[in-house]
Order: C-alpha cells, then sequence, then structure tokens
C-alpha cells in the first residue's frame, strides 16, 4: 500500500518547523543575553568601502567590473581543473586532451585581453 | 572506464571554423583596428572554405562524441546555407561600419564565432549540445546587436536582446530538464527510440516540449514570442540586422526542425497544434502588424515574423514534403531578405543612412537600378510569380494541403495577400512618388555583387530550380531516413 504523497513530504516540514525555531531561538538568545553598548559606528551597516546611507547612482569605476569578470574567468578554470585532475585516470588521454584544448582557448582569451589592455589599471 | 578518442572528422567545418576564428582574433588584436578589413575578407574566406569542408561531407548519417553530435544531408544543406548567408552579411557590413565609425576587427570575428554555433546547433543530437550551440551562438549576437557602444538605441536592442534571449534560454532549459526527467535521456536517438517503440508520452514530457518549443519560437521570433524581433531589428546597426534576419533564423529553423523530426516525431499529434497556433499567429501579425511601420527596419522585422510562419506551415504538416518546403522556404528567403538589405544598407544620402519607408519616394527616378532590384525583392516577398518566393510558398502550402491542413493553408494565403499590400506599396512610393532625397551612388563593388548576384537569383530562381529543390529533398529525406 503505497503512502500518501503528502505524509512523504513530513520530514519536509519537520525540517522547516526545526531551522525557524533554531533561529528564533538563535536571534532572541542573543538579543537578551548579550550585553548593549551601542554608538553611531556599532550601529551603522558595515559595507567594504563605501558609505552605508548614499544615493545608489553614484558614479562607479567601471574598472572593477573588468577586472571582477576577469576574474571569474579564471576562477571557474580552476573550479573546473580539480574535479578533472581527481578524474584523471578514469578520463584517459581523451580527457586529458580535452582540457589541454581548454586551457589553450582560455590563454587565447588571455592574449587578447592583455593586448587589449584590460589588465591595466591606468 | 576509459573513453576513447572520438571521431572528429563530421565535425571538421566546426573545428577548422573555430581555430580560424581564435586565429584571426589573434591577428586582430596584434595588428589593431586599422587591420578590420583584411580580417573581414579572411572571414568571408574562412565561411566559404567551411562550406566547401562540409559540402565535401558524403551522404550518410554519421553520429560522433557520444552521440551529441551529427552529421547527415540535412546538416549539410543548411550549413551551407548557414555559411553562405553569414559571408555575405560580412561582405554587406563592411562600407557601413567604416562610415560610422564602428569598424572594428571583433566584429568579423564574432560573427564567426556566431556562425560557429550556429553550426553546432543544426548538428546538435542531444539537449546538451542544442544548448552550447544555443548560447554560443546568442552570446555573440547580444554583443553585436550592441556593437555601437556610442548610440543608445544600439545598446538598448542589445540589452533587450539579451534580457529576452536569457528568459528563452530559461524557459528551454526548464522544459529539457523536464523533458530530461520524464524521459530518462537526453539524447535524442534515444528519445526517438523511446517513442517508436509505444512508450507513452506523459504529460510531463509534452510539457517539457512545448517549454523547448517556445524557447526555439523566441529564437526564430514566431509570434507570440516575437516582440523582441522589431525592436532590436530596428534598434541594431542595420548590418546586423541584416545578419539577423538570415543565418540565425535558418539556424534555429533546422534546429526546430531537427527537434520535431527526429526526437519527437512520433509525438505529432502532440506538437502539431501548437505549431498551427504559433504559425497562424505569426503569419497574422507578420502582416497586420507591418502594415503601419514607417521604418523599413521595423517592417522587415515584422515581415520576418510573417515568413517564419509560412515556414512553420510546412513544418506543421510533418512529413517529409513539408520539411522539402520548409528548407526551400528557408534557402530562397535568405537570398531575397541578403538582397533587400544590400538595398536598405544602399539608402543613404551626404553618407547619412536613410531608415525611413518615405524616403524610398520616388527612388525610380534618383537611382533606377537600386529601385528595380528592391521591386524585385518586395515582388518576391510578397509571393508573386514568377519570382522565388512564390515557390518558397508554393511548397509549404502544397505539404499543408496535402496532410488535409486546409484551414493552414486558406490562412497562409489570405495573409499574403495583406502582407503582399505593404510590399507593394514600398513599390508604389518608388515609382510613383516624388523624390524627397537624393540617394548616393551604391557604394562598393562587394555591395553591388550582393546586389546582382541575389536580384538575379531571385527573378530567375525558376529557370533552374533543380539544385536547391534536389539539395532539399535529400536534406528532407535524410532527417527522415534517421
Amino acid at each position: 500500500m503505497s503512502t500518501p504523497l503528502i505524509i512523504e513530504y513530513l520530514p519536509i516540514l519537520v525540517f522547516l518547523l526545526i531551522g525557524i525555531a533554531l533561529a528564533v531561538v538563535m536571534v532572541g538568545a542573543s538579543y537578551i543575553i548579550s550585553p548593549k553598548n551601542p554608538d553611531a559606528e556599532k550601529v551603522s551597516p558595515y559595507e567594504c568601502g563605501f558609505e552605508p546611507f548614499e544615493d545608489a547612482r553614484t558614479k562607479f569605476d567601471v574598472r572593477f567590473y573588468l577586472v571582477s569578470i576577469l576574474f571569474i574567468i579564471f576562477d571557474l578554470e580552476v573550479a573546473f581543473l580539480f574535479p578533472w585532475a581527481i578524474a584523471l585516470g578514469d578520463i584517459g588521454l581523451f580527457g586529458f586532451w580535452s582540457m589541454m584544448l581548454f586551457l589553450g582557448i582560455l590563454t587565447i582569451g588571455f592574449i587578447y585581453e592583455w593586448k587589449k589592455g584590460a589588465l591595466e589599471w591606468e | 572506464m576509459t573513453a576513447v578518442f572520438p571521431d572528429i572528422w563530421p565535425a571538421l567545418p566546426e573545428i577548422f571554423l573555430a581555430v580560424a576564428g581564435m586565429a584571426l582574433l589573434l591577428i586582430g588584436v596584434f595588428r589593431g583596428d586599422g587591420f578590420t578589413r583584411p580580417v573581414s575578407y579572411l572571414t568571408v574566406v574562412v565561411m566559404l572554405l567551411a562550406a566547401i569542408l562540409a559540402m565535401g561531407y558524403g551522404a550518410g548519417r554519421v553520429v560522433t562524441f557520444n552521440g551529441m553530435f551529427v552529421m547527415d544531408a540535412f546538416g549539410v544543406f543548411m550549413k551551407v546555407l548557414v555559411l553562405v548567408s553569414a559571408a555575405l552579411s560580412v561582405i554587406l557590413s563592411l562600407g557601413f561600419n567604416e562610415r560610422e565609425q564602428m569598424a572594428r576587427f571583433e566584429y568579423p570575428v564574432l560573427m564567426l564565432f556566431a556562425t560557429l554555433g550556429m553550426l553546432m546547433m543544426i548538428s546538435a543530437n542531444d539537449l546538451i549540445s542544442l544548448y552550447v550551440g544555443l548560447e554560443t551562438q546568442s552570446l555573440a549576437l547580444y554583443v553585436i546587436a550592441a556593437f555601437r557602444r556610442d548610440s543608445a538605441k544600439s545598446s538598448e536592442a542589445g540589452l533587450k536582446y539579451f534580457v529576452l534571449g536569457a528568459l528563452s534560454s530559461g524557459m528551454l532549459l526548464y522544459g529539457a530538464s523536464l523533458l530530461y526527467g520524464f524521459a530518462g535521456t537526453t539524447s535524442f536517438d534515444k528519445i526517438a527510440a523511446l517513442f517508436a517503440g509505444g512508450a507513452h508520452a506523459s504529460p510531463g514530457v509534452v510539457i517539457g516540449l512545448v517549454f523547448v518549443l517556445t524557447g526555439l519560437a523566441f529564437k526564430v521570433s514566431a509570434a507570440p514570442f516575437h516582440m523582441w524581433a522589431p525592436d532590436v531589428y530596428e534598434g541594431a546597426p542595420t548590418p546586423v540586422t541584416a545578419f539577423f534576419a538570415a543565418a540565425p533564423k535558418v539556424a534555429a529553423i533546422a534546429l526546430l526542425t531537427r527537434v520535431l523530426i527526429e526526437p519527437f516525431g512520433h509525438l505529432t499529434a502532440q506538437w502539431h497544434q501548437v505549431l498551427v497556433a504559433t504559425a497562424v499567429l505569426s503569419m497574422l501579425i507578420g502582416s497586420f502588424a507591418a502594415i503601419m511601420q514607417t521604418n523599413i527596419k521595423r517592417l522587415m522585422a515584422y515581415s520576418s515574423i510573417g515568413h517564419v510562419g509560412y515556414a512553420m506551415v510546412g513544418l506543421a504538416a510533418g512529413n517529409q514534403d513539408g520539411v522539402r518546403g520548409v528548407l526551400i522556404y528557408m534557402a530562397l528567403y535568405v537570398a531575397m531578405n541578403i538582397g533587400a538589405f544590400a538595398v536598405i544598407l544602399s539608402m543613404k544620402a551626404k553618407g547619412l543612412m536613410l531608415e525611413q519607408i518615405k524616403d524610398f519616394s520616388g527612388l525610380s527616378k534618383t537611382n533606377p537600378m537600386l529601385a528595380a532590384t528592391m521591386a524585385i525583392f518586395m515582388f518576391s516577398m510578397a509571393g508573386i510569380p514568377p519570382m522565388a518566393g512564390f515557390f518558397g510558398k508554393l511548397y509549404v502550402f502544397l505539404a499543408a494541403i496535402e496532410v488535409q491542413d486546409y484551414t493552414l493553408a486558406v490562412i497562409g494565403v489570405l495573409t499574403s495577400v495583406v502582407g503582399a499590400f505593404y510590399y507593394l506599396r514600398i513599390v508604389k512610393i518608388m515609382y510613383f512618388d516624388e523624390p524627397l532625397v537624393v540617394v548616393d551612388k551604391v557604394e562598393d563593388d562587394g555591395m553591388t555583387g550582393i546586389l546582382v548576384v541575389t536580384s538575379l537569383f531571385t527573378l530567375l530562381f525558376f529557370v533552374a530550380p533543380a539544385p536547391i529543390l534536389n539539395g532539399a529533398a535529400a536534406a528532407a529525406a535524410a532527417l527522415f531516413a534517421g
């Protein structure tokens, strides 16, 4: 006899309830127990490098975005290299050369961005 | 398990294009923007060489890369069509880009990469390679749409295209995930085998299929997913619009055809009504919405929506004759469209582009040859015999009548009458109105060559239709044999 569909979701309900209870306990306990001695700097929200409250439409150097986008490409490359290195024994020569090809293509992109001057700050 | 080396020969045109594209990128970046013209010429040569490589591919169906990639006569026909139209679009862009200070070597290279994505789409034999091909194409196209960086309209076109393209890719992926969940495989061959074995199409599969169709309908700009097309076509630089209306449309139609016929060929009952609805809406919007347009590029956008609707009439038939009709239609459509855009790109007064329909006034007096060429394309798009466009419509409507889709055929004929109104209005404006401006001479030999070749092809197609008819018939047969 099959259990009704809704019963199968019971663990998720339990999970949700425990999650809510835990969050309430943690926030509530730190609110009640902790010592409070506020000043202006302490209560202001923290955000690295910027004033927390100002017009969101400030001018922002586009070079930040360029650098972060270029960073993401090589970040992902590394994230891709780790599983490849672990599985190298199983994927054989084809797997090895596939990755070499991928790295080669990335290198061409890297040469392009270097020659274009995307890596120079000034 | 050790993976073996796959057979790379069926993918030779793609590999050649990818390697050449990267080489051209490096040549360009080391020589600078002054080297744009040589890079553009090399891009054209590379595209035509890739077309020759594709043609050199023999008959028969070969599947490689673990079933991800397929090459057959259908692929050869569509790839040659895409490569030739992309090469013509590069030639069209040369003069314009230099005049408008947007001659940068990235332009032809991006066109090359977009074309590479299109070839991948045509040869996709798996939901995953379908998506990879589609994204390779789309990412390059988003950038080209916004290529004129200092123009607000071009940037807007690029952004709109990107946002709506991303939405459609999301829908396609959602559909693909449902298909994978309910069919248990992403491979077209295995999905086809599943339904050939009489498997029941569960609601999950049907919903997934409809989502995939929605995503693809966005890419071919079929109604009701056409709303991006007029804005993007108007805002993008004109040679980019010419490219958008030709090569990506052919590739997306090819992909749609392969998806419907190969993996889901046994589910015709499930997708037929979706396709009929899309075709009818596209034909209606393509004909009625175009009447009010004042900008020629917007008019061409609605015209291309209508043409996709006609092509879908053939596809909705779901048989070999229908697919043959679609292939013939696309081949003739590309010729007319590239030609019409060559005329639009030649429309300039004192070096400034003319984009309004009223600028065509009295063109027959200021530049009779250009007016005659445009008249040929307009007559052809309206479907007036003996122009090429008539035969395109003839074959898709014949296919619809063969499967007794009389309603669809009648709606198609009626909307093409409405369409004839706005095509013929341009002819009337060119021949019977007084000139407003004096149009400059056609700028260079490349443009003149394209105008002559496409107009002669459109005008004289009926003299020797055999190569295209036979090619399309062989391609359609290959799709149904597999």
